[in-house]
């Protein structure tokens, strides 16, 4: 039997969660207040975990690298939240957005998980409106709908285009008042560097203090990571600058097996690449793919202005190919259809490397007032950002990598194999599959920050009520502490001539180039030593400025990038050994005609790393899926 | 709440201080409309003879006395006010930018409500100096034609006396330039202040505060200058 | 394109700070403002100097984090925007642009460019909340919301925590901010029940942390990258004098 056990509950799938919660052990409001949580993160998964963790009654520390717990990453995120609200009576139900999340993640998520997140789904908007979150409303008062990346019901509700500003807002309200009554320390401009173990189990962190570089030890009765994604291991993403996997990557060093690297999403509807000076990509939302149609001009080369280009010598690529779901293809689809035609020498725009996403015939049809109620904001970003007017002419849009639905391996409880270590959110593996439906990573955070950790932790604290607090000056603390130091003076002791940008560049090209949108086992040998390569060169001719015991940005980054070079490398190691093509991740070798063609005989696992020394070939560990209510079907939508 | 509040009353923080500025400004504009009024008597251009009475009634009317005390409460809660919250605004920013461009995002005379103010208190010092103080506490001044001892003059009379002076003329029309602009943000800026701002009136009131910041001190700076020419006899 | 730049350089709160030049050629008209930070960081360290610290993250304007009072305006000359949302074509060719931190004692300076901006967070933690436990509530649509109010809660709710309209006013006040958020509670009937505390509470942090009073000179409102309204401060000084005097 696999090491990996994912502590699934017996019983049918409808009653799992229930069941689970009326035997879960609990812990007494008395011996709560004795135990401490350190939570690292704030954003949806962070926050509201921290939030309603101390609320009842745990003492909790909670961290985050920007200056403020509100700014967390999630605040990004603009199109909506799921739920299976069934507001709009069009025949959604717990079952169906579990099946939607399954399909959508070409069964590659695990049912329990996926069906106690739709379940819970309902409870997120209940909570976030008693907190205030001003979500869209309808005239008689109630909350407004609208259906989302491709979803045939209207489950998506939405607070403008900010909607995960609001929903962070509100978490971070709950977050503020629990610091406020002194449940919740917080630390700012944390970074956590370090995770503690003693005798096999989650104890702590070391954290740098960013404002003065001083290396501090908290401990923990147990740890929850709620840091994110790593999808700035492609350099230019839509992940905010500081986004990285250092936290998660310590804590598999440290045993925690990291699951599915190489599931990554690509999201279509980005605003292209404009110079090799480009820092990051900003994502327009894809609600644009509701009345935008998608095209390329059918001839190579064609360089002709779009408004030049007769009508039947265009090609709507994705009506052509997908004309039940057409321009409203999902996000993986959309994204490989045009790196298609951008491969095969129809992508517009100066660098070759966009699609049109027109909306002439929208402006027809609806009007240009109504275009601009629906998108006036998203027009005028566009506009912004490009200076090109999309009411005048078409946007070109390309695709760019959006989320991480790999993550540190979690069971039931979302509990990683390092005893004590929790992950939610972005930063575990658990829901999405092989790719991630729109509006729906939103509802995961909360559900896991909300509604699930805050019941499957007492199930691991109600056995650590005799454990008396540990001090910091545990031998176990010692050594942490100089493994982060030790590594920060040898960054700062390489003082090669390479910036740390430049490798974090390099870096991005290759994961862009080999293990992005179409992966090929030829390609991904040759990154594996490229990457190793990398990573060598990075330790011998990295230049970080600065000393250790002050805000030092370029070392700062210098962490990261280190950390996301070795991340890169089990990315690729994953890839190579799934031979199929699911979800986000496309291996060109094995495809129908350009469609994705999974492999359910001898893949349908999770991959569980284990790290065994940088450099060193990682162990995989098979988590088996068992799919028991859902029927594995090609996911079309044609 | 988590913190149980330790709120001290309506004044004990900046808000609350602020709304005593708003509340003694609109009073003082209040005083203005009547000040202006009655003073407006003078371009009926009848000797002084309506000015007079109204002075008269100003003078002897108990209410009217009793307002003045207020009014002159008013000044000086205005004054103080002003002088707490300014000393408490120039604590919030030890070091300033090297380079500014203010005029970006606000009007000058926002910005310098002290200033214009301190211009008209000390144009307050001179009127009061040269009017009030004879009236009230000086057997000099009469109400009336009629009612003149010898040795005495009408308040008009007394009016036209002071604006011989050139100079006088000039203080008088440039500080009701510095009250101009300290109405043209004072006016709108109190109705904030209180708290009203209604989508629906508030561009009535702010073009109603525009009007009246130029009108008022137009008809004032005019008082001195017809007299002074002697157009107003 | 070429910028002289005048930058402030502060090695730490405690240290003295002086405007330092540098000359920055061949910058992309298509840039944002912080990609061109970014290559003068480039530059620097290749040089072996250190880098400019500034603050940053999401680079699309929503996080609040970049900050910067750029040719005497926060956020620079762009109405409507933050810093991050500036491209070097909003500026001319051989201009010299003047960089500074938010200035305001409430906002100390950490390192450069970079500012402790945790008032706003202690403003929050002592009333810019609704008390509910998660768990404890009701179903979301037994809570009928006025749509017009809903969408005014919904504008002041956009706020991005940024602190410009305390850097552009002459009184350093956080009124624009903390009346934002006291406006989204008032108009929200979750918000009404504690209405009178919230206010109250985080109109006196707001002056423990040592923001000063609003002169209305409407400098936040323009300088605000989300159009936060003063409608919103009005807002907030009703609510206070009614819970001051009930
Ligand atoms: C542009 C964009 C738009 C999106 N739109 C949608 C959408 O419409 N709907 C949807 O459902 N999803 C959307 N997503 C995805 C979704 O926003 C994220 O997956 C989700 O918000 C992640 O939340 P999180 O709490 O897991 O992590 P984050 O919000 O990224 O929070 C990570 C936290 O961890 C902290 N942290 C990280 N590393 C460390 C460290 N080493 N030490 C200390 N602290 C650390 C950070 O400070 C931060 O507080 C979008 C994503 C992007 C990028
Ligand atoms: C007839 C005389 C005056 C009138 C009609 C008047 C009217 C006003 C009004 C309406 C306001 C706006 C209040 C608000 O924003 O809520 C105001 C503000 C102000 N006034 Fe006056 N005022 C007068 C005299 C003075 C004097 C004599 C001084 C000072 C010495 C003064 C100093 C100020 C200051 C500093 C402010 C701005 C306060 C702030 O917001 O910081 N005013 N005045
Ligand atoms: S009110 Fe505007 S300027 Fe002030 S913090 Fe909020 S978004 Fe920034
Ligand atoms: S970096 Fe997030 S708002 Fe500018």
């Amino acid at each position: 039997m696999s090491v990996l056990d994912s502590k699934i509950p017996d019983g049918p799938l409808e009653t799992k969660w229930t069941d689970y919660k009326s035997h879960v052990k609990l812990v007494n409001p008395s011996n709560k207040r004795k135990l401490e949580v350190i939570v690292v993160g704030t954003g949806l998964a962070g926050a509201s975990a921290a939030a309603s963790l101390a609320e009842l009654g745990y003492k909790v520390k909670a961290y985050c690298y920007q200056d403020s717990p509100r700014r967390a990453h999630s605040i990004a995120a603009q199109g909506g939240i799921n739920a299976a609200k069934n507001y709009k009576n069009d025949g959604d139900s717990v079952f169906r957005l579990f099946y939607d999340t399954i399909k959508g993640g070409d069964f590659r998520a695990r049912e329990a998980n996926v069906y106690r997140l739709a379940e819970v789904s309902a409870n997120i908007i209940d909570q976030c409106v008693a907190q205030g979150v001003p979500f869209a409303r309808e005239y008689g008062g109630l909350l407004d709908n609208r259906s989302f990346g491709g979803a045939q019901v209207s489950r998506t509700f939405y607070a403008r285009g900010q909607t995960g500003q609001q929903l962070l807002l509100g978490a971070y309200s709950a977050l503020s008042r629990q610091i406020g009554i002194g449940n919740v320390e917080m630390f700012s401009r944390h970074e956590m560097v370090e995770l503690v173990n003693i005798d096999g189990k989650a104890r702590g962190i070391i954290a740098r203090d960013l404002k003065t570089g001083k290396l501090e030890r908290h401990f923990g009765h147990a740890v929850v990571l709620a840091t994110g994604g790593y999808g700035n291991v492609f350099f230019l993403s839509t992940n905010a600058m500081g986004c990285n996997v250092t936290a998660a990557w310590k804590a598999h060093k440290q045993g925690a097996f990291f699951a599915n690297p190489c599931y990554t999403q690509i999201h279509p509807t980005c605003i292209p690449v404009s110079g090799d000076y480009q820092s990051k990509l900003t994502l327009m939302s894809e609600s644009l793919r509701n009345d935008g149609r998608v095209w390329v001009p059918k001839k190579q080369g064609d360089k002709r202005k779009p408004q030049d280009i007769p009508e039947d010598e265009r090609d709507y690529y994705l009506e052509r190919k997908y004309p039940s779901f057409g321009n409203l293809a999902p996000r993986d689809i959309a994204s490989r259809a045009a790196k298609e035609a951008c491969d095969d020498g129809r992508g517009v725009g100066e660098s070759g490397l966009a699609v049109y996403l027109d909306f002439a015939d929208a402006i027809k049809r609806l009007g240009k007032s109504v275009v601009e109620a629906r998108y006036g904001n998203l027009f005028d970003m566009y506009h912004h950002i490009t200076n090109e007017d999309p009411y005048e002419v078409p946007m070109r849009i390309y695709p760019a990598v959006h989320y991480t639905m790999g993550g540190l391996w979690v069971d039931y409880n979302l509990m990683t194999t390092v005893p004590g270590l929790y992950a939610t959110g972005e930063c575990n593996f658990s829901d999405h599959g092989a790719n991630r439906l729109g509006a729906s990573a939103l509802m995961q955070g909360l559900a896991d920050g909300y509604f699930v950790l805050p019941y499957t932790i007492g199930d691991y604290l109600a056995g650590e009520i005799f454990t008396k607090s540990i001090p910091t000056d545990h031998p176990a603390f010692d050594a942490a502490e100089k493994a982060a130091a030790e590594r920060i003076n040898k960054l700062l002791a390489v003082k090669g001539n390479r910036t740390v940008d430049d490798f974090h560049k390099a870096l991005g090209k290759i994961m862009w180039e080999y293990c992005g949108m179409a992966r090929s086992s030829e390609g991904l040998t040759k990154a594996q030593a490229m990457l190793k390569q990398l990573r060598e060169e990075f330790w011998s001719d990295v230049r970080v400025t600065g000393g250790a015991n002050e805000l030092n940005v370029d070392l700062e980054k210098a962490g990261r990038v280190a950390d996301f070079i070795e991340l890169g490398e089990l990315m690729v190691t994953d890839a190579l050994s799934r031979n199929e093509s699911c979800g986000g991740h496309f291996r060109v070798e094995y495809q129908d005609e350009g469609e994705a063609k999974r492999n359910d005989q001898d893949y349908a696992y999770v991959a569980a790393w284990e790290h065994k020394g940088v450099g060193q070939q990682a162990a995989l560990h098979k988590e088996a899926l068992k799919f028991e209510n859902v029927k594995l079907a090609t996911r079309s939508y044609k | 709440m988590s913190k149980k509040s330790t709120h001290n009353g309506l004044f004990s923080t900046l808000i609350g201080k602020k709304m005593l500025m708003g509340v003694t400004g609109i009073f003082l504009i209040t005083f203005l409309v009547v000040h202006c009024a009655i003073n407006s008597l003078i371009f009926f251009n009848d000797g002084g003879e309506l000015f007079n009475e109204g002075a008269k009634f100003m003078g002897t009317n108990v209410l009217i006395r009793i307002m003045e005390v207020v009014l002159f409460l008013g000044i000086i809660a205005h004054i103080v006010d002003a002088l707490l919250l300014t000393l408490a605004n120039n604590k919030t920013r030890s070091t300033g930018y090297q380079y500014q461009k203010p005029n970006a995002n606000s009007k000058w005379y926002s910005r310098w409500m002290g200033l214009l103010g301190t211009l008209i208190l000390m144009f307050l010092i001179v009127h009061l100096k040269d009017f009030w103080v004879p009236s009230r506490f000086t057997d000099h001044i009469a109400h009336s034609e009629l009612e003149k001892l010898p040795g005495q003059e009408t308040l008009f009379e007394e009016m036209k006396e002071v604006f011989e002076n050139p100079l006088i003329v000039i203080l008088y029309v440039a500080s009701m330039v510095s009250l101009a602009y300290h109405l043209l943000h004072g006016f709108q800026s109190a109705f904030q202040t209180m708290g009203w701002n209604h989508p629906k009136y508030t561009p009535i009131i702010q073009k109603t505060g525009f009007w009246f910041s130029i009108i008022i001190p137009i008809l004032f700076a005019l008082m001195p200058i017809v007299m002074h020419l002697g157009i107003i006899k | 394109m070429k910028f002289n730049l005048k930058i402030w350089r502060q090695k730490n709160a405690q240290a003295a700070g002086k405007m330092v030049d540098y000359t920055i050629d061949n910058i992309n008209a298509d840039m944002s403002f912080l990609e061109m930070m970014d290559v003068l960081n480039e530059e620097l360290i290749r040089k072996g100097e250190e880098p400019v610290a500034f603050d940053h993250d999401c680079r699309e304007g929503i996080c609040g984090m970049c900050s910067m009072h750029i040719n005497g305006r926060p956020h620079g000359p762009l109405r409507g925007t933050t810093t991050c949302q500036l491209y070097m074509r909003n500026f001319t060719d051989g201009e010299t642009i003047y960089i500074e931190p938010f200035r305001a004692n409430a906002f100390p300076i950490i390192r450069d460019l970079v500012v402790d901006r945790s008032a706003f967070d202690r403003i929050m933690q002592v009333g810019g909340f609704v008390s509910v436990n998660t768990g404890q509530v009701q179903d979301a649509n037994n809570i009928p919301v006025v749509k017009a109010d809903a969408d005014l809660a919904m504008d002041a709710a956009s706020c991005i925590g940024c602190g410009a309209c305390v850097a552009a006013c002459k009184n350093a006040s956080a009124s624009l901010f903390v009346g934002a958020k006291i406006s989204q509670y008032a108009l929200l009937p979750q918000g009404r029940i504690e209405a009178k505390e919230r206010v109250l509470a985080m109109v006196n942090q707001m002056d423990e942390e040592g923001f000063g009073s609003c002169t209305n000179t409407g400098a936040c409102e323009a300088e605000c990258p989300k159009g936060i309204s003063l409608s919103n401060i009005a807002r907030m000084n009703r609510e206070y004098y009614s819970a001051s005097i009930s």
